[in-house]
């Protein structure tokens, strides 16, 4: 026999019986305020791991912004062209995989087209790369010429007027692209003075004005001449053979059946498309057939594994290094729950407190590349929140790692 | 009524020939509003009995009914409920270091979510008032002597007013002037507030604050050494 007989002597006022009757029951959700000031106590009592914390979101999200950046760049300006022709349907080589490296059909084709009566009437485009001599210091430098009809008004570019379309009827005429990279020369102030005379493929052409279109990340610079100039500055290039034909329909025609018609009509060397279509697939090229956009979207998930590894880093030894409290505040009656609930509040935490200096770094960033390399980056809402929806459900994914490192916090391990 | 009541306490750990048994068949009956401290040499089964009555291990065999509520049997959550209705102290203060002393005594509150912050806070105040740190509230636990800490940490247990204070070795990390001070202390706040209190100590030191000594051996309870 064990038992020891309780003592006489009783001192129980009326709190300690009142306590002891009732028992209490387990209240439902704690709520999310009272896990969330903990967590955020927890984090603002140590601001240099703090610091180092958010330094490692803010990198992250800094590396997706610019890989996202850079990507859409390259879609946008890859379609730039496309986007700015003047006609509904399209004609291309069933093998030409984008438009800067084409392969021509023959030009008896857009001539079939015209047997649609639907179609009002077709423009062929010629597109080359071909050296110019930067004027300033001779340096040869590789742009994309485009050779088109200046009566067809085919191009939407920027600047292409009634009077710069004239001007390119002159032999030998060309215009230039005004927002092309700097290294092809002072364009737009050496045509201060007139037109002047350069060197385009070791020819002379002579430069009658500008237009705008901008580098893109198949061409870092961009010209035009009429068709009759691009077959003499561009050898082995005959008119019989297109690279894009473009085909515009009479006011009223409806695109999708014009389509099927010119389909069933043409032979199969030629492939017939509307103008999403032909954006779409230069898009899907510099997307899928050039490892471009997998590459960039491997910079995303790099970005977003090493967010993770650091957040997980520092919410798991937090944990570890608190193991003694959270075992402590288990044994006061704190569920795990509860304890969840605070590291996913830390996450939640560093995901918005990373991202928004994150967001203001990389539009500093996005405005020096798009001064310095010329090509626009745009920040915009729904890629802001797109990459915040990134980094929420990286912290989101690193906390519910770290959170089975609070199964170690033993209430019963505080008594030993 | 008794806090707590305990019939054929049995606990072993490990399973097979290797099984460690370390309580065999406890009988244990604390009425509340007493003090009990419990003694004995270390291995001797005390602070698997303290964890096991604290509701932070399942019981295997035999009764322990704390606070009305049976054990044996009990799952995680009913527990985890027990535990609110318990103030520990342990043997390191254990306190937040992120949190200042007046927060630590308020996580006690937290909770009881229905219960207004303004409210929580007063009552952490009072009860560090209590124990003779009002002027501290503000300060984190770093800043604090080792006896203060102890005594934010008995503000912890004694604030949510439980049924049950359970302290494991609470004079361990103190002098034994300090420590001696701190236990008066606890015994003055439980009287005052009629609170039940189980001590695991073999601090001798500290004897004079019980109602009642019990004294474990080898996993059995035992008439205590006369001093």
């Amino acid at each position: 026999m064990n038992e020891l007989a309780p003592p006489g002597r009783r001192t129980a006022p009326a709190p300690a019986v009142a306590s002891l009757a009732a028992p209490a029951p387990l209240p439902g959700g704690p709520g999310l305020r009272l896990p969330f000031r903990l967590a955020w106590r927890q984090l603002r009592h140590e601001p240099a791991r703090l610091a180092a914390a958010l330094s490692g979101v803010v990198f992250a999200t800094l590396l997706i912004f610019m890989q996202i950046g850079f990507m859409n760049a390259l879609f946008d300006s890859a379609v730039l062209v496309h986007n700015s022709l003047r006609a509904e349907l399209f004609l291309m080589h069933r093998t030409t995989e984008a438009l800067w490296r084409s392969a021509s059909f023959p030009r008896a084709r857009l001539a079939q087209a015209l047997a649609v009566p639907e179609v009002e009437r077709v423009v062929p485009l010629y597109v080359a790369n071909v050296p110019w001599k930067n004027p300033e210091n001779g340096l040869n430098r590789t742009l994309l010429l485009f050779g088109v009809d200046p009566n067809a008004r085919l191009l939407g570019f920027d600047g292409l007027d009634d009077a710069a379309w004239a001007a390119i009827t002159r032999p030998d005429a060309i215009l230039f692209d005004a927002r092309g990279k700097p290294e092809f020369g002072p364009i737009q102030h050496l045509l201060a003075d007139g037109p002047f005379f350069g060197e385009l493929n070791r020819k002379r052409v002579e430069v009658a004005g500008t237009f705008g279109l901008g580098a893109t990340f198949s061409s870092e610079s961009n010209a035009i001449a009429s068709e009759a100039t691009f077959w003499r500055l561009v050898p082995g290039r005959t008119p019989g053979q297109v690279d894009l034909g473009a085909i515009v329909l009479k006011p009223g025609a409806d695109v999708a059946s014009v389509k099927r018609s010119l389909a069933a009509l043409l032979p199969d060397d030629v492939v017939v498309f509307t103008r999403a279509e032909l954006a779409r697939f230069e898009r899907d090229y510099w997307a899928n057939v050039a490892p471009i956009g997998f590459i960039f979207g491997l910079g995303v998930a790099i970005g977003l594994v090493v967010g993770c590894v650091i957040v997980y880093q520092i919410l798991f030894s937090d944990i570890s290094r608190h193991i003694g409290e959270y075992a402590t505040l288990k044994a006061m009656g704190f569920t795990n729950g509860y304890l969840a609930r605070v590291v996913m509040s830390a996450a939640l935490i560093l995901a918005v407190l990373g991202f928004i200096p994150g967001l203001l770094l990389s539009l500093g960033l996005y405005e020096i590349a798009s001064a310095r390399i010329f090509i626009p980056l745009h920040m915009t809402i729904s890629r802001a929140s797109f990459v915040f929806a990134l980094i929420f459900v990286m912290c989101v994914v690193s906390g519910l790692i770290a959170i089975r490192k609070l199964r170690d916090a033993d209430p019963a391990d505080m008594f030993r | 009524m008794n806090a707590v009541e305990i019939r054929g306490l049995s606990h072993r750990y490990g399973s097979g020939p290797t099984a460690l048994t370390v309580l065999h068949g406890l009988d244990l009956v604390i009425p509340a509003g007493e003090i009990v401290l419990l003694t004995g040499p270390s291995g001797s089964g005390k602070t698997t009995l303290l964890t096991l009555i604290g509701a932070l291990r399942a019981v295997q065999a035999g009764s322990c009914r704390v606070l009305q509520q049976e054990l044996a049997q009990a799952d995680e959550r009913t527990r985890v409920a027990l535990r609110r209705r318990i103030g520990f102290i342990f043997q390191h203060h254990n306190l937040l270091g992120f949190l200042t002393a007046r927060d630590n005594v308020a996580m006690a509150l937290e909770l009881a979510p229905d219960l207004e912050e303004a409210e929580r806070l007063a009552r952490a105040e009072a009860m560090l008032a209590a124990v003779g740190l009002a002027d501290k509230a503000h300060a984190y636990p770093a800043v604090l002597s080792g006896g203060q800490r102890q005594r934010v940490a008995i503000a912890r247990a004694l604030v949510h007013e439980p049924g049950l204070i359970l302290a494991d070795e609470p004079t361990a990390a103190l002098d034994s002037k300090t420590g001696h001070e701190t236990m008066v202390l606890l015994q003055r706040l439980a009287k005052e507030f009629g609170r039940t209190v189980f001590i695991v100590t073999h601090d001798p030191r500290i004897r004079d604050i019980a109602d009642r000594i019990v004294a474990m051996e080898d996993g059995r309870l035992v008439e205590p050494a006369a001093t």
